[in-house]
């Protein structure tokens, strides 16, 4: 198990150094340089070159490359010049706000999807299976961001009942209910793609487990149904279920950017959105190699879980 | 039956969840009376006026800090402020600035000549020991100063390297506030996030992506504000601007998008615009290409439809321009000016007289980006209204950075046309780093289209050379309407800003600055 685990931390050292590799060079080949951004109108090639001289971007590609490499493993990530902050601290205060709303989410969509699914496929072709199937349907094909705004239009500004954007109050208490209430809007309209899909995917992998023999022969020696379904099918089940909810996470991850938009939820999504419009080189490369070393971790995590319920996986 | 049971257990179990969720929740809280919620359309990079560039940020440093001038109330034109009356020699080089006397910095410190010399020399003298609390990316508009000296304790003169009449309006600008010389040695390059000016308010608290916040300077030289703070709150998403301004949870929306004004126009709001110192046009590559026939510039100017650009694409929140310098320069705008009238006929025949029926141009259009407005609606209908005349417009589509990467360095060889937008302080900056010979894209200017007259060249450095008004005044009207002839633009837009103040905000108006001025405003 050690030697596994070891191995699969080791695998994802090349991933991560590839995905700097390739974060740089987009950074690098994408049109419009940091200056012009700033500069704006003002962007004589005068002006440009002295502000990438004190940016500290007229050296050669490759040098920069490494420059940026070697200071991020000792843990200096650099200066954001769009923020005047230090990048690391950025990232690490904004993913905070990303862990809370994506966790969130994730959780509500893992237990909604599975419970549905599970739901779904006991009681297959009859009415609860039709309503369920059907609004999985519906679920998958909202956009998220179409939701999210119709949610504000119709929760907030109609009702009043929560919050429009924002985590915090901007005055009054920071606890749990103040946090509750800006976080129940973005966190629904998050999960409920991932939802739909987790579902659909768990009632199909408890179709085919219930028609297994283990399940006939637990049925036989008399056990109640509820038994049958939520204990032996359902962690049979689980095993094909759980590394979508690795991909899934992926998935809730990167559709934070339109709710972090949406919501304007200060997480790490819109932190990246607002740094590539500002061309805010060392702050988008930092946010993207730490975003991705935590989604790679994580699939680490659920790989691990995965050989812990499934014996054979393990090699 | 058993799992019926545990599915309605879950339900009801469900519900009351979401049921405590929601009862637990308080109604929207409310900000207290005196303190003014602003809804900005971004987080602000840094407080510290000499290295920011954006307007946004402008916004919330035009009330912590005051400048040696500033523009009068509702005006493009100075008046004193720090500084209560200054001096020019007489060949325009040469000015001394009288200090306010007993003006205070927020942490306490005394403004003085020395405190003001301090400003200019971080930002120009790469020697300073705080110059590196930059960059300073806009510090060239005050390239001309060769020297800051102190006279006396309340004197400071500023000598130039040429006469630069531009030069009080610069000051005037967000680039020319005055820090403190104390605050700034204190926290070096954290000075951006603990500023200390002079102004109407004093900085309270940033919280990152939440907001800024400032508080009433009771001491301020000009008496304490109305107001005991205000909020600014960065919501970049102009859909999530509006819906938190329709719940309250804002009292004031800037940059309003023109499709959701039609919200706020009952009882309960009040819709601000204000012309300002901006113009929208179109670039034409006046060196080869069918554009370099100045009939053919003249036949675009007619062949487009301002009226319908900014009546039905922009929802009215703009004017259709007449000439290179908008009319919000309200001393140096020729009045005499009128719009190319919308003349389809005119335009192809003065086609035909050029002999360039159907012939094809590349026009680039942005995505987006600062002043442009709304640039694919508004490409796409002027490419309808050139096809209307006989012309097959092409249109090539750049994200906002990558499009002034392809523009600034020139049309040449590349395209005939493309958007183009300018906001700037005085009427002098536009014309003379956009139309001047002297600032084509290899001299390290603007002039994208390569236009080139000499006599707006010479209109254009004397105007700058002089530091009478009247005199400036005249000349850029002549050479407004040399321009307006010539054709080196299709001059399209001048984009009136807008604001939504909620019923309880009173004494507020947009200024044609864009700069947002609170001192005034009150709210209950």
């Amino acid at each position: 198990m050690i030697a596994y685990i070891i191995k699969r931390l080791l695998s994802a050292i090349p991933v991560l150094l590839g995905i700097s590799v390739i974060v740089f060079i987009i950074m690098a080949l994408i049109p419009g340089d940091p200056a012009t951004a700033i500069l704006g109108s003002f962007a004589t090639p005068e002006n440009v070159e002295k502000l990438n001289r004190d940016l500290g971007l007229d050296k050669p590609m490759i040098q920069r490359y490494f420059i940026w490499l070697g200071n991020m493993l000792q843990g200096d990530f650099g200066r954001s010049f769009s923020l005047n902050k230090d990048v690391l601290d950025e990232i690490s205060e904004r993913f905070g706000a990303t862990l809370v709303l994506a966790g969130v989410s994730f959780v509500l969509c893992s237990i909604l999807g599975v419970v549905a699914g599970a739901l779904s496929a006991s009681r297959q072709f009859g009415i609860t299976d039709k309503l369920i199937t059907l609004s999985v349907l519906i679920g998958i094909s909202i956009p998220s961001f179409f939701l999210g705004m119709m949610m504000i239009l119709f929760f907030s500004v109609q009702l009043r009942w929560f919050p429009v954007s924002g985590m915090w109050p901007i005055y009054g208490a920071r606890d749990l209910s103040a946090l509750l209430s800006h976080l129940f809007l973005p966190a629904v309209a998050l999960s409920v793609v991932a939802t739909g899909v987790i579902a659909r995917l768990s009632r199909s992998a408890m179709l085919e487990v219930l028609r297994q023999d283990f399940i006939r022969t637990a049925r036989a020696k008399g056990l109640s149904e509820a038994r049958v379904i939520w204990r032996h099918a359902l962690k049979a089940a689980m095993v094909s279920v759980i590394p979508v909810l690795g991909v899934q996470a992926g998935f809730v991850l990167s559709g934070a950017v339109y709710i972090e938009m949406v919501f304007q939820w200060p997480g790490v999504g819109r932190m990246l959105v607002e740094a590539i419009l500002k061309r805010d080189i060392l702050l988008v490369q930092g946010g993207v190699v730490f975003v991705a070393a935590c989604y790679v971790m994580f699939n680490i995590v659920v790989d691990i879980i995965q050989s812990l319920l499934d014996p054979r996986i393990k090699t | 039956m058993a799992l019926l049971k545990f599915s309605r257990r879950a339900i009801i179990a469900a519900g009351a969840a979401i049921a405590f969720a929601t009862s637990a929740i308080p109604v929207t809280a409310q900000t207290p009376d005196d303190v003014l919620v602003v809804g900005q359309i971004a987080e602000p990079k840094s407080m510290d006026p000499a290295t920011v560039t954006a307007v946004n940020d402008f916004r919330i440093l035009m009330n912590i800090y005051d400048g040696l001038v500033r523009y009068k109330d509702g005006t493009l034109e100075v008046e004193p402020s720090l500084a209560t009356s200054w001096n020019i020699s007489d060949d325009g080089t040469v000015y001394t600035f009288k200090l306010r006397n007993g003006v205070k910095f927020h942490d306490g410190s005394a403004l003085n000549a020395d405190a003001v010399k301090f400003n200019f020399d971080r930002m120009l003298d790469d020697g300073h020991p705080y110059h590196d609390t930059g960059p300073f990316p806009l510090s060239f508009f005050f390239s001309a100063i060769t020297d800051v000296s102190v006279i006396d304790d309340m004197t400071v003169k500023f000598t130039l390297n040429a006469p630069y009449a531009p030069f009080l309006s610069n000051l005037a600008y967000p680039t020319g506030l005055i820090v403190s010389p104390t605050a700034v040695k204190k926290h070096g390059k954290d000075f951006g996030r603990n500023p200390s000016g002079t102004g109407a308010f004093k900085f309270g608290d940033w919280r990152s992506n939440e907001a800024v916040v400032v508080e009433a300077n009771a001491d301020h030289w000009e008496g304490a504000p109305n107001l005991n703070a205000v909020v600014f709150r960065p919501i970049t998403d102009a859909n999530t601007r509006t819906a938190e301004m329709l719940a309250g949870g804002i009292d004031l929306m800037v940059e309003v998008p023109p499709l959701a004004l039609s919200q706020f126009q009952g009882d309960g709001y009040t819709v601000h615009e204000q012309a300002g110192p901006h113009v929208w046009f179109l670039i034409l590559n006046a060196k080869e290409g069918p554009f370099a026939d100045v009939r053919v510039r003249q036949a675009a100017n007619y062949a487009i439809n301002k009226e319908a650009i900014v009546n039905d694409v922009l929802e009215g929140t703009a004017a259709v321009a007449a000439g290179p310098t908008p009319p919000a320069f309200a001393w140096a705008y020729n009045e005499s000016l009128e719009p190319y009238p919308y003349d389809p006929d005119k335009a192809r025949e003065l086609l035909a007289a050029a002999g360039a029926d159907g012939a094809e141009l590349t026009f680039y259009v942005t995505e987006g980006g600062s002043g442009m407005l709304d640039p694919v609606a508004m490409g796409t209908a002027i490419q309808a209204d050139l096809q209307a005349v006989g012309l097959k417009v092409k249109i090539e589509t750049y994200e906002w950075n990558a499009f002034l990467g392809v523009v600034n360095p020139g049309l040449e060889g590349k395209a005939d046309m493309a958007e183009m937008a300018w906001m700037t302080n005085d009427p002098d900056t536009l014309p003379f780093l956009a139309l001047r010979t002297e600032a084509w894209p290899d001299k390290g200017g603007f002039n994208s289209g390569y236009y080139s007259n000499p006599k707006v060249d010479e209109l254009l450095e004397a105007a700058r050379a002089s530091t009478d008004q009247n005199e400036r005044a005249r000349l850029y009207q002549e050479m407004q309407t040399i321009v307006q002839e010539d054709a080196p633009w299709v001059f399209v837009a001048n984009w009136k800003q807008n604001a939504v103040t909620s019923d309880k905000v009173g004494s507020f108006s947009l200024q044609p600055s864009f700069f947002l001025l609170l001192d005034g405003v009150t709210k209950n």
